[in-house]
């Protein structure tokens, strides 16, 4: 192990409400009070959509967005756990709780969007194969629940000779905390099944996003349309997995007045370089074969987009990452590790909202100020539980003086 | 992860693999998509149509949509703008300006073509649509959840969505009058048309029709026969005078809208083997790369 010192995960102990949080939460009122016109009146009542654009951004962003960016999950468990990389523990816990939340955020994004919520279990029932939503819709679901089993051992690991319950109920903290560690247990020797599966699964449905588009043929842009989409939508999956992690690092760090893990970080940005030069490689390969790039020639919403997605999502971060002063810099690589994000971000927005330009519109779409707002909420309230999570949970990792080199590095998430 | 023998590591990996390759025969459940010989079809001829619009006002009388009395469709402005099919008309008429005549200018009537591959069957999530023996793409309102792909999906963007109503908004499309036609009756747009425009039959006789009426009228037609080949073929099928995307026709190709994305889907599920295969891989790499307990248990 290369690293200098040890670390531990841990309950951060800081106060939880900043004038930061409190702006966070009054979005989230924000965006709940759209999200109850919605419920009260109807889809229309809130959104821009029509049906012309029968998906908006509630699609590309909370859904395709929050999937994609979710990917730091599936990425750091591959390299953590499936490849036993020890080094990268400290990552994994934090990547875990986002990927958790993240596709949570995901299934509220869809419940809310499709017109009948209170149906959002048929899938389950109602099966058609050659449907890739359907696919996506129970590879998500499986994935979610995957995510929180995964999640469990820290649960177990956070309460564990300290079930305190209150008055008389604490006759039963001997109970519980037999019943967790018996959970513990269990779960340890059963993990490696779900976190194997949780990587198949993300690979499974990262593509199958990406399949969702190519149905639509000639009412998507051609720069995007390509049967090779799928695979595009793994490739930049795959490749914006770390920087989520390093961006999200990097934030809790700073809003806990920490310093940023240097060490693990700059090594995930050095990885990142090469999974965002193959994604480039086929990306611009397949805008060669199908020689697209005339489309660059026309000056109009879809080129600019795609040139913004191409140039700062993915040319100058890979230039970046490629930089070993860019790796050093905690700064730097904050900001090569965001146009990544964002990058990717405007991939699948433009894939799903830019990208779709059907036969008969009267007008192009616009996303309303409702659906701005309950998309913004539900970051915003995201980013409130993972601030909770971490003061309660040993999420992230501080250093740890009375640790000796980690040898019980269990499979835990 | 230390306290997991290789054996029983092995074991529970063989058994999830089994496991999924047990689902994949369950999982060819999927709606029910017939392409019936006999299947019907209505020809659209819109040479004949006389843009009298007395088919809109049948469609919402048969479907229990509300609508005007009839008389008031003798209003012609509404030409003025182009229409689309949406959750208060299933069917709409357009005009196109003719450049032979200005004086008796095109009118086309709009709905739901009935693919005979469609894409709504294909990507809807819960398999709510179904192509019928009878020709009819039809919609069933216990499955639907209004996710909408649908509408993503349909090459002519036919499928409307009820987004002013809050709980139980409904798809809103063409139902090629499925359950009037199983009482025996015509479809009702097809019943009332008074210029003999809309034709109904069976949908290959149809073709044949069509194909006689352009070579016999070459100057009255242009060539070829709207949905005959396009996405595979349509169930409802047009002539026309000018060429029909002066008529606002999309330009599509003949392959089937579902083809491409059912062989991907089908390529990465085939069988359930990649998945399945990535999971041994992924296992036997985990399986190296993980610290076996040597002699001392790293515990």
């Amino acid at each position: 192990m290369t690293m200098d010192h040890f670390t531990k995960p841990t309950p951060i102990q800081k106060k939880y409400l900043t004038p930061g949080v409190i702006v966070l939460i009054l979005l989230a009122l924000n965006g709940l009070a759209f999200l109850a016109l919605r419920l009260f009146f109807g889809i229309g009542s809130v959104t821009n959509l029509n049906n012309q654009y029968p998906w908006g951004i509630w699609i590309g962003i909370d859904v395709a967005g929050g999937v994609a960016l979710a990917a730091g999950g599936f990425t750091t468990a591959a390299l953590g756990h499936v490849m036993n990389r020890k080094e990268y523990h400290a990552v994994v816990r934090p990547a875990l709780l986002t990927a958790m939340l993240g596709y949570t955020f995901v299934a509220l994004g869809v419940t809310i969007d499709i017109g009948r919520w209170y149906y959002i279990w048929h899938p389950i029932v109602f099966w058609n194969g050659t449907s890739a939503l359907f696919e996506v819709g129970i590879c998500v679901t499986i994935y979610a629940t995957v995510l929180y089993t995964e999640f469990l051992p820290i649960v177990t690991e956070r309460f564990i000779g300290h079930v305190a319950l209150p008055g008389p109920l604490s006759r039963l903290d001997g109970v519980i905390d037999k019943l967790l560690r018996a959970l513990e247990r269990g779960l340890s020797k059963v993990m490696f099944i779900f976190i194997i599966a949780g990587v198949v699964l993300s690979t499974l449905h990262q593509s199958s996003l990406g399949t969702l588009m190519v149905i639509a043929g000639p009412k998507m842009h051609p720069l995007w349309q390509t049967p090779i989409l799928p695979f595009l939508f793994l490739l930049s999956a795959i490749s914006v997995g770390f920087p989520m992690v390093i961006f999200e690092s990097m934030l809790a760090a700073r809003s806990f007045g920490m310093k940023p893990e240097m060490a693990i970080l700059s090594k995930l940005g050095a990885m990142t370089a090469p999974l965002l030069g193959i994604y480039l490689a086929f990306k611009i390969g397949d805008m060669f074969i199908r020689e697209t790039f005339v489309y660059l020639t026309v000056l109009n919403t879809q080129s600019v987009m795609f040139m913004l997605e191409i140039l700062l999502g993915v040319v100058v971060p890979l230039r970046m990452f490629l930089s070993r002063g860019v790796l050093k810099s905690p700064p730097l690589l904050f900001i090569a590790a965001s146009l990544t994000v964002m990058g990717v971000l405007m991939n699948r927005i433009n894939n799903f909202v830019v990208a779709y330009t059907p036969p008969y519109s009267f007008g192009s779409y616009f996303p309303s100020i409702g659906e701005v707002s309950v998309t913004v909420g539900f970051i915003c309230i995201l980013v409130l539980i993972y601030r909770a999570a971490v003061m309660i949970f040993p999420v992230i990792s501080l250093p740890d003086k009375t640790l000796s080199p980690r040898a019980r590095y269990t499979i835990r998430g | 992860m230390a306290r997991l023998d290789r054996r029983e590591f092995l074991k529970s990996s063989l058994v999830i693999g089994a496991g999924l390759i047990g689902l994949s025969t369950e999982a060819q459940a999927g709606p029910k998509n017939v392409l019936s010989p006999d299947r019907m079809g209505v020809l659209v001829d819109t040479t004949a149509c006389i843009g009298c619009r007395n088919c809109e006002w049948a469609c919402k009388t048969a479907h229990d949509l509300p609508t005007n009395p009839l008389a008031s469709y003798q209003d012609k402005s509404v030409f003025e703008k182009m229409r689309r099919p949406d959750d208060k008309a299933l069917t709409v008429v357009n005009r196109y300006a003719n450049p032979k005549d200005p004086d008796a200018p095109y009118t086309v009537k709009v709905q739901c073509m009935h693919c005979d591959h469609p894409a709504c069957v294909s990507v809807c999530i819960v398999g709510a649509f179904s192509k019928q023996e009878n020709g009819a793409v039809v919609w069933d309102t216990d499955k639907c959840i209004g996710c909408r792909y649908c509408m993503v999906a349909c090459p002519f963007q036919v499928p409307a969505f009820e987004y002013e109503t809050a709980l139980k908004p409904n798809i809103v499309k063409c139902d090629f009058c499925a359950a009037r036609r199983q009482g025996g009756e015509l479809p009702a747009c097809v019943e009332t048309c008074p210029a003999e425009a809309l034709t109904y039959g069976p949908r290959d006789e149809l073709v044949r029709i069509a194909r006689d009426r352009t070579k016999r009228y070459p100057e009255r037609y242009v060539k070829g026969v709207f949905g005959e080949y396009e996405v595979g073929g349509t169930g409802w099928i047009y002539l026309a005078g000018v060429d029909f995307s002066a008529l606002q026709f999309p330009k599509l190709g003949n392959n089937p809208a579902p083809g491409i994305s059912e062989s991907i889907q089908h390529g990465i599920f085939a069988y359930f083997v990649p998945p399945v295969a990535l999971y041994a891989l992924l296992g036997a790499l985990m399986w190296v790369s993980k610290d076996w307990p040597e002699g001392e248990d790293e515990e």
